[in-house]
């Protein structure tokens, strides 16, 4: 393939590169050190991570941990535009400032569907196996290229204005790929099975609507814990909905496959374990609250969720 | 015991600990916990952390967000929405709740995200609506807007997704039963999905149309207040 995940990757980390030294060497920011340090570390983990060995790649992220969890990521100063020059400039380029905020998702669509399948030369042009995220990122460079020339803004300007958006986020940038590291080591050290063991434990297995309640329910309360239904859905079904609903009393799979794994989405939108959905946007939207967003899906969840119970029970047998 | 973890987890989010610091703690204590040793623990964080990088590409939208909002990209949302008359904070959510949901269920999830999306757009025209109606917001009511655009965007993107056949949760369902002797159609599992779906769009659906409502009355209370105060001060 010509362009594959990992020059993604290398452009991500050129880029936190770039924000790490900006940071640097921000006078204004009491904690630029620290707060580059943070920085500097995740660009190395985008450019050399399948390089140097796992367990070294543990000890800085462990760093990153500590850097943030005392409070060394702290807020640069930026030099903001003003009210009355976006204003001008609204007014001056007007729709055209879609275009390129447009490109974005267009281009990634177009990649993943259009471009599937292309080749030059013998060679995929895209990673097959990788082909929204990488489409995502050429969408990226090329909406980049098209603001730079509609803007005229030049050379580090798009690097100090993703900066002023990055502080704003700090450390929850990280905390998706963080929790992953917690879903691994929940896997490995088998934490699953013991929940799935305690919920089938717990219900009388011949109450058909009990049963059902305790794996819809799980599934929910699981992925709350996990922040990631995938995770919950092989334990939970394996744990309560094959022996149970399927092998006990009949159920059709593909409905408790469908309607289970939804239980668990539920359980996405009330917990803080699923940061890239509920914190980093917190974070984007200059939130006061990081739960502020839970707390508008929290009555949506519960109400759906109590939906899928019934659904569940009256068309799964 | 191995439970351990879930519990600082818990604890640590309700003690309001740095988020990535508890994650770690409760990382290592159920390694320790599941007998792991600890050089064990420390591969699995590096292994998962650098597998998962994907997770965080979002931030590749953040140069082209940051430019253009510095060149007035807010403004002319809001301008935009002023210009139709009939768009209201819900109305205009209810609408992105659609095109996300049917946009993801045909495969589409590319279309919106929080970074590309919501920060820069969506969320600018629901302020802009209320703000054509009732002007200057209280700041925990424009907040409570920001919050909900999110809300949209993730109950948009989650019930949609798995009508569509071929997306990994439904390869992850149908490999699943595969490994147990079941052989399930795809397009089973993505039908059966499409009763929740309906369900999501009606309940949330609502819950936007009520919002425009309740910002009516936040504004309501904040001017009735404020204008209390300006009387007691009066006398």
């Amino acid at each position: 393939m010509i362009i594959s995940l990992t020059y993604i990757y290398y452009i991500a980390g050129i880029f936190v590169a770039l924000i790490a030294l900006l940071a640097m060497k921000d006078k204004g920011n009491s904690k630029r050190i620290l707060t580059g340090a943070f920085w500097g570390i995740y660009a190395v983990s985008f450019l050399f991570g399948t390089a140097i060995p796992p367990m070294y790649v543990g000890i800085l992220v462990i760093v990153m941990a500590i850097i943030a969890g005392f409070g060394g990521v702290g807020m640069g100063k930026h030099k903001e535009a003003t009210g009355e020059q976006r204003m001008a400039q609204s007014k001056k380029l007007g729709n055209w400032l879609f275009m390129p905020a447009l490109l974005i998702p267009i281009i990634t669509v177009y990649g993943t569907l259009g471009l599937k399948d292309v080749k030059l030369g013998g060679l995929d042009l895209f990673d097959k196996a990788n082909v929204t995220l990488v489409s995502l990122g050429v969408a990226c460079v090329i909406a980049l290229l098209a603001t730079m020339v509609l803007t005229k803004e030049k050379g580090m300007q798009p690097i100090k204005e993703s900066r002023r958006l990055i502080d704003a986020i700090g450390w929850a940038a990280v905390l998706p790929q963080m929790l992953a590291t917690l879903g691994a080591l929940f896997a490995a050290a088998g934490v699953g099975q013991v929940v799935s063991d305690l919920v089938s434990a717990a219900i009388p297995v011949d109450n058909r609507f009990l049963v059902v309640f305790a794996y819809t329910v799980g599934m929910a309360l699981f992925t709350m814990v996990m922040g990631n239904a995938f995770a919950a859905f092989p334990v939970m079904t394996a744990g309560v909905g094959l022996p149970l609903i399927v092998k006990l009393h009949g159920g059709d799979p593909a409905i408790l496959s469908a309607i289970g794994m939804f239980s668990g989405y539920c359980g996405t939108l009330m917990t803080p374990m699923a940061a890239n959905y509920n914190i980093v946007p917190a974070a984007l939207l200059d939130l006061p609250d990081k739960n502020g967003v839970i707390k508008a899906q929290v009555p949506t969840a519960l109400m759906l969720l109590t939906v899928n119970v019934f659904l569940m029970y009256f068309l799964v047998f | 015991m191995t439970l351990l973890g879930i519990a600082v987890v818990i604890i640590g989010f309700v003690l309001r600990f740095n988020p990535l610091l508890v994650v770690v703690v409760a990382g290592i204590v159920t390694g320790v916990a599941g007998n792991l040793p600890f050089d064990k623990i420390l591969t699995i964080f590096g292994e998962a952390f650098v597998k998962n990088r994907y997770l965080s590409l979002f931030i590749l939208t953040l140069p082209v967000i940051g430019l253009l909002e510095r060149n007035g990209l807010k403004e002319q949302a809001q301008e935009l929405i002023g210009k139709i008359k009939v768009a209201t904070t819900g109305r205009v959510l209810i609408l992105y709740l659609f095109i996300r949901e049917v946009a993801a269920a045909i495969g589409l999830t590319a279309l919106g995200g929080h970074a590309q999306m919501v920060r820069p757009l969506i969320a600018p025209m629901a302020e802009a609506a209320a703000e054509n109606k009732h002007g200057a917001l209280p700041e925990d009511t424009r907040n409570k807007i920001k919050a909900f655009a999110a809300s949209a965007d993730n109950v948009g993107v989650f019930f949609g997704e798995d009508i569509f056949i071929a997306f990994g949760a439904v390869l992850l369902m149908k490999g699943f039963f595969e490994q147990n002797g079941i052989i399930l159609e795809p397009l089973h599992i993505a039908l059966w999905g499409i009763p929740t779906a309906i369900a999501a769009f009606i309940i949330h659906g609502v819950r936007l149309y009520l919002l425009d409502r309740k910002i009516a009355q936040e504004v309501e209370n904040h001017h009735s207040s404020h204008s209390k105060v300006k009387g007691d001060a009066a006398l």
